[in-house]
């Protein structure tokens, strides 16, 4: 368990001084609505702490990825914090191509109302109005995806316009940092999603790690450069480095298939998982399912680990993908940044 | 004093920073298994999702060590799913479901009351029974406490519907205290384990 030097409410002061939030929300009308503010509002829905808070209670937990009633009723049985709805999962969107969208709002409606836990779904990159229709819908989390196609080549959808949390994808302290200026409010690393193949995710959790160290011990003056380098505000970087983590909650994704890999990731300092086909396209998906959430919030228990990785069998895992044969344009995290 | 948190999954490590600042000198511990319940003074059973939590909390095989412990008189705050966990019933206000719950206090949960995420709050609630005027806290898919009989009683209510119950050494909250900027909650649930 660690302790950090900030607590929520300290981190959420920072974020309200961030100049830039302050202009995108005055912009929107919704300065009033500030929890410092004195405000004859008994009731704030919607405000950036609001949205903020609801990763927390995420955190130590896997997010399950689902196309139907009956594998989000496995993912809630198998003990998932959340389900995310998709029309194909990353390993059928890898295989079948074409242009990969937002999941068909019935099915959605359909889990909404056939489960407890939070329903999570993806919008293309820069798809405004996907979004507005899910926000509509009153899903719990929007998934900004890498693994649908993007709709805008250049921006990000300005995630401060909506009342719903979004969660965005990065591989780098910066694309993190880009993604939290723009409203994001929680982080995933984007690993090589539908791969089964760990490494990636690795490799981005490790890369975010350095980076954040380095930022830790780095001077004034060079943490200015950074900001520039970054494309953020140097307030945001300041407010990083005091806390020596992102200010908002970063999960583990993409290629995550077995409680061991879960476990892994935990251990490289993930607040918690998304686990996409490693489930499904696995030929053990209830078993599965519990043993993942068993390894991820024990994961500090070899033994306990252990007995995860006993329930399932090697032989029902997802078949792999190497991501050194994939030829580059079908990687699917590097669509955007 | 030793003071254990739930720390499977959700809000664990902000409980951990606001007890921490509330109790000055003394140990946190994470709990996650029977051999972290020793020797405790009191517990915390953080937000997060009511069903995870309970589903790992049995797999794990804490959950009768912590019904036995919590009976004989351990203190424990529950806030928010901690609170569903403590409650002698719970249900959903749209899907019903069964769910492994602790029953120790006499209240009555609706989970997921005030309706999806969209619909989560912040809010200022009256703390002025255990010593605070008004605090600004959030209510994140919150359940709500809609009866109190028996040995419980209401603390605090929003628009009237009971937000935080006590019933001796328990302590339930449908707000999150750890992510708020008042300790007044914390230090009250620490002078219960004092007693």
């Amino acid at each position: 368990m660690r302790l950090y030097e900030l607590s929520f409410s300290e981190v959420e002061d920072y974020f309200y001084k961030l100049a830039e939030v302050r202009d995108s929300l005055k912009d929107q009308g919704l300065l009033t609505e500030m929890p410092e503010l004195k405000s004859n509002l008994k009731i704030a829905e919607g405000t950036t702490m609001v949205k903020h808070a609801f990763p927390i209670f995420q955190k130590g937990g896997v997010v399950m990825d689902v196309t139907n009633v009956k594998q989000a009723e496995i993912a809630e049985e198998g003990g998932a914090v959340s389900v995310m709805v998709l029309d194909k999962l990353p390993y059928d969107v890898r295989k079948m191509g074409g242009v990969a969208r937002m999941a068909d709002p019935k099915i959605i409606e359909e889990v909404m109302s056939s489960i407890t836990i939070p329903v999570m779904a993806k919008v293309r990159i820069g798809h405004f109005y996907e979004a507005k229709v899910l926000e509509a819908l009153d899903v719990d989390m929007i998934d900004e995806s890498e693994v649908l196609t993007p709709a805008d080549e250049t921006h990000h959808i300005n995630k401060w316009l909506f009342k719903v949390p979004f969660v965005n994808g990065a591989r780098s302290l910066a694309e993190a940092l880009r993604r939290i200026s723009e409203g994001a409010s929680m982080i995933r690393t984007k690993g090589e999603p539908g791969t089964g193949n760990v490494s990636e995710a690795v490799r981005h959790m490790k890369l975010i790690n350095s980076e954040l160290r380095s930022l830790v011990s780095m001077s004034e003056e060079d943490r200015n450069m950074k900001a520039r380098e970054y494309q953020v505000s140097y307030q945001l970087l300041e407010l990083v480095a005091k806390l020596g983590r992102l200010p908002i909650v970063n999960f583990a994704a993409g290629g995550i298939a077995t409680p061991a890999d879960a476990a892994l990731m935990m251990w490289l300092g993930s607040d918690g998982l998304f686990v996409g086909s490693g489930i499904f396209k696995s030929e053990d998906p209830e078993v599965r399912a519990r043993a993942i959430v068993m390894a991820a919030s024990a994961w500090e228990y070899p033994e306990v680990v252990l007995e995860a990785q006993k329930m399932i069998s090697e032989q029902k895992t997802m078949m792999g993908i190497d991501i050194k044969s994939l030829p580059p344009e079908q990687l699917l995290q590097v669509r955007d940044t | 004093m030793r003071i254990g948190i739930i720390a499977y999954q959700g809000s664990f490590e902000e409980h951990a920073l606001q007890t921490k600042r509330a109790m000055g000198t003394g140990d946190i511990v994470p709990v996650k298994t029977s051999k972290d319940m020793r020797q405790l003074d009191g517990i915390i059973i953080p937000g997060g999702e009511s069903t995870t939590i309970g589903m790992l909390a049995s797999k794990l095989g804490i959950i009768d060590e912590l019904r036995e412990q919590i009976s004989s008189g351990l203190p424990v705050l529950g806030t928010c799913a901690g609170a569903i966990f403590l409650a002698k019933e719970a249900s959903d206000s749209k899907v019903k479901k069964q769910q492994d719950l602790l029953k120790v206090m006499d209240i009555t949960v609706v989970r997921n009351y005030y309706g999806r995420q969209r619909e989560s709050f912040e809010a200022e609630v009256d703390l002025s029974e255990i010593g605070e005027e008004k605090a600004r806290v959030v209510f994140i898919r919150s359940p709500a406490i809609t009866k109190v009989w028996g040995n419980s009683k209401s603390l605090s209510k929003l628009n009237g519907v009971t937000i935080m119950a006590q019933e001796g050494g328990i302590l339930a909250t449908t707000f999150h205290p750890e992510l708020s900027n008042t300790l007044a909650v914390h230090k009250y649930f620490l002078s219960l384990v004092k007693k």
